[in-house]
């Protein structure tokens, strides 16, 4: 078995008086796929977002890579660049062109000569079948393929860790797949993935685990097969059957 | 009933109505046209009341009867459809016409027929209208102050070599691009104070001294508007950056700062900034009044540009951050490539007002003792040799600062095109 590349142990976190997450313990190994899934409201994208912390954990402790997050900037901003992450909403930066944004981090955060940005950045969008809209700005793509350019954007970093809060949610039927094959593809290179989504076709396909979770809590976590095949507690029957 | 189809056509008699709407129309525009220009009234034999509304009267039947739809002419259409689409609408057009046409003649004859420009003395201006010959007699002085005549070319010279520095954008080839913003924010405004030091202070390479209380004229207004304008910018921006900032000391003294510049009047500031603040200052001490007001007017107008650039900062969705932050890029990483690039293409009309009001507010400084454009109009028409003239002076600088504020906001309309590359 191999280590575990994150370690959440007691993790809690509020939002003001309302506790979001509460005693979360995770770990996830090298290379593994965890698919995150659970009702609206449940702390899913929270969770994830503490793992780059673009939320900050008030208890308990996060362990990525080795490092510890807390106060020290330095290390968060190493861990950043370890960990890549696509939103909802994509967050393309709308004033740069799709092969800039893929460029900046690797050019300003990595050092990376600007040629060799380019090609890596040029790669990686040919990866995930954007390479001939390098030049457009994010504005002229369609979601699904905005999506795409997002996800190239953090594997342009070389991450050793991928993040995606709810990649599909934002976009048409037709575009899901798309993105999803993008993601398959990805994780059929042998990512380490945390995927927050509803896709339970995806989760089939590719996790080796599955988490649910409801209010704030990680109420199931099981392989995948099994977590289909017979889940033991009654909220993710519940769950289950309403989202199949 | 046969009445009620003459005033409103029922399209069979279509080109007649036409036709005589457009007369109607024709008649009272020509009758306000003679009455002013040549003072015939074609219809004097009307007691005087009527017949001073009488073409607003004819005018507004003539609207009313060309206003069809579809009236089978392109011009009419586009008359009815822009300023003749009620009869309000038809009576605002009417007298904005009829204004205008009023006003023309006397400000024709007043500026151009009857003005005087020849000559140099007060004596030459014989005639009723304008006295041009005022400002070209003191056209130097309203340029360059009192700043000797004989070295006006150190000005003009200084100004070339600042504007030409300016243009350097424009050549900079793809590698010196990455240095512009250095260029532009670090060492443009240091060379540019080098040159007007030098060249236009002198006391250097056997220029002759000459000191700033003689500096004055429009040359003056640029001096100041241009290194408030480049200084209150990053200062602004550092502000704005510094209100939103998670570290409390920052946003507090941010804070502070702002709320106290855009709380007291700029006069104000000017007064303790040349009579107040050398008080303070040890004796041996000395600073410009010149560089002093500039610092003050720098002070003051960043308040301002601090928070306009801060509705940009804030207008930004939440998801800019995380994506900057999720790419591992640190505070000052993240908002030089992605936030500001941003937020300060969305604030180009807001700096621009802060700018214009900039420019407009440097005649204060006369207020110091220092002879701007505008001040140096308020000494020219208490000279006693040209008294009376204010009018045509204010009228110059009322042009000229047209000039320089309509070329800014169209300078910034250009910007806002040239960066729309998105949303």
């Amino acid at each position: 078995m191999s280590e575990a590349i994150i370690k959440i142990e007691n993790m809690n976190k509020w939002f003001g008086d309302f506790q979001v997450l509460k005693d979360i313990n995770l770990e996830v190994e090298k290379n593994k796929k965890i698919v995150v899934c659970g009702p609206s409201g449940s702390g899913k994208s929270t969770l994830i977002r503490c793992i780059n912390r673009l939320e900050e954990h008030q208890k308990g402790s996060i362990v990525v890579d080795g490092t510890e997050l807390n106060e020290n900037t330095k290390n968060i901003e190493q861990i950043r660049a370890e960990v890549g992450m696509v939103f909802q909403q994509f967050n393309l930066f709308p004033h740069l062109s799709i092969l800039d944004n893929c460029t900046l981090a690797p050019i300003w955060v990595r050092k990376m000569p600007k040629k060799q940005a380019q090609e890596l950045a040029m790669h990686q969008l040919e990866k995930v079948q954007i390479s001939d809209q390098a030049q457009k700005f994010p504005g002229q793509l369609s979601g699904g393929q905005q999506q795409r350019c997002a996800i190239a954007r953090a594997l342009c970093m070389e991450p050793k860790i991928m993040l995606f809060d709810e990649p599909t949610s934002a976009l048409d039927p037709e575009m899901i797949k798309e993105v999803l094959d993008a993601m398959v593809n990805l994780a059929k290179g042998g990512m380490t993935m945390i995927v927050v989504t509803h896709e339970m076709g995806f989760a089939k396909e590719v996790a080796d685990e599955v988490i649910f979770m409801d209010e704030g809590m990680i109420v199931e976590k099981a392989e995948t097969k099994e977590f289909f095949a017979n889940p033991k507690s009654d909220r993710t029957k519940l769950f289950l059957s309403q989202i199949l | 009933m046969n009445k009620l189809t003459f005033l409103k056509s029922d399209r069979s008699n279509i080109q007649l109505v036409l036709i005589i709407g457009l007369f109607l129309i024709t008649i009272s525009i020509f009758d306000v046209f003679l009455n002013s220009f040549f003072k015939i009234n074609l219809i004097s034999f009307l007691p005087s009341k009527i017949s001073f509304i009488f073409p607003l009267v004819i005018g507004m039947m003539g609207f009313h009867l060309i206003r069809i739809e579809y009236s089978g002419n392109r011009y009419i259409d586009i008359l009815n459809k822009n300023i003749n689409t009620s009869t309000f609408n038809a009576f605002l057009t009417l007298l904005i016409l009829f204004l205008i046409l009023k006003a023309i003649p006397p400000s024709l004859s007043w500026m151009i027929l009857d003005a005087n420009i020849s000559g140099d003395s007060k004596d030459a201006c014989t005639g009723s209208g304008a006295c041009w010959t005022y400002i070209k007699v003191w056209f130097r002085r309203f340029m360059y102050g009192m700043y000797p005549n004989e070295q006006h070319w150190r000005i003009n010279t200084a100004f070339l070599l600042v504007i030409g520095l300016g243009t350097f954008g424009l050549f900079a080839t793809e590698k010196m691009k990455k240095f512009l913003a250095l260029y532009y924010v670090v060492i443009y405004p240091i060379l540019a104070f080098l040159i007007i030091y030098y060249l236009i202070s002198g006391g250097y390479f056997g220029l002759e001294w000459i000191e700033t209380g003689a500096w004055g004229g429009l040359s003056l207004t640029f001096i100041v508007s241009f290194f408030c304008l480049i200084f209150c910018f990053p200062l602004g921006m550092l502000l704005a950056l510094g209100r939103r900032s998670s570290l409390p000391a920052v946003r507090y003294i941010s804070i502070g700062y702002i709320e106290f510049w855009r709380g007291v009047p700029l006069i104000t500031v000017l007064f303790m900034s040349s009579v107040m603040f050398p008080m303070f200052l040890p004796e041996d001490f000395f600073m410009d009044k010149l560089v002093r007001v500039i610092i003050a007017i720098t002070l003051f107008e960043g308040a301002y540009c601090a928070e306009v650039i801060r509705g940009g900062l804030q207008s930004l969705p939440r998801g800019q951050y995380d994506a900057a932050k999720s790419l591992g890029m640190g505070y000052w990483k993240m908002h030089i490539f992605v936030i500001l690039p941003q937020a300060l293409k969305l604030v180009i009309p807001g700096i621009c007002n802060t700018f214009l009001a900039l420019v407009k507010d440097t005649p204060l400084i006369f207020v110091v003792g220092l002879a701007e454009l505008a001040g140096m109009l308020a000494l020219a028409k208490t000279n006693p040799k040209w008294l009376g003239f204010a009018m045509e002076g204010y009228i110059f600088a009322s042009i000229i600062f047209w000039i320089i504020c309509y070329a800014m906001s169209k300078y910034s309309y250009n910007l806002e095109e040239k960066y729309k590359t998105e949303r």
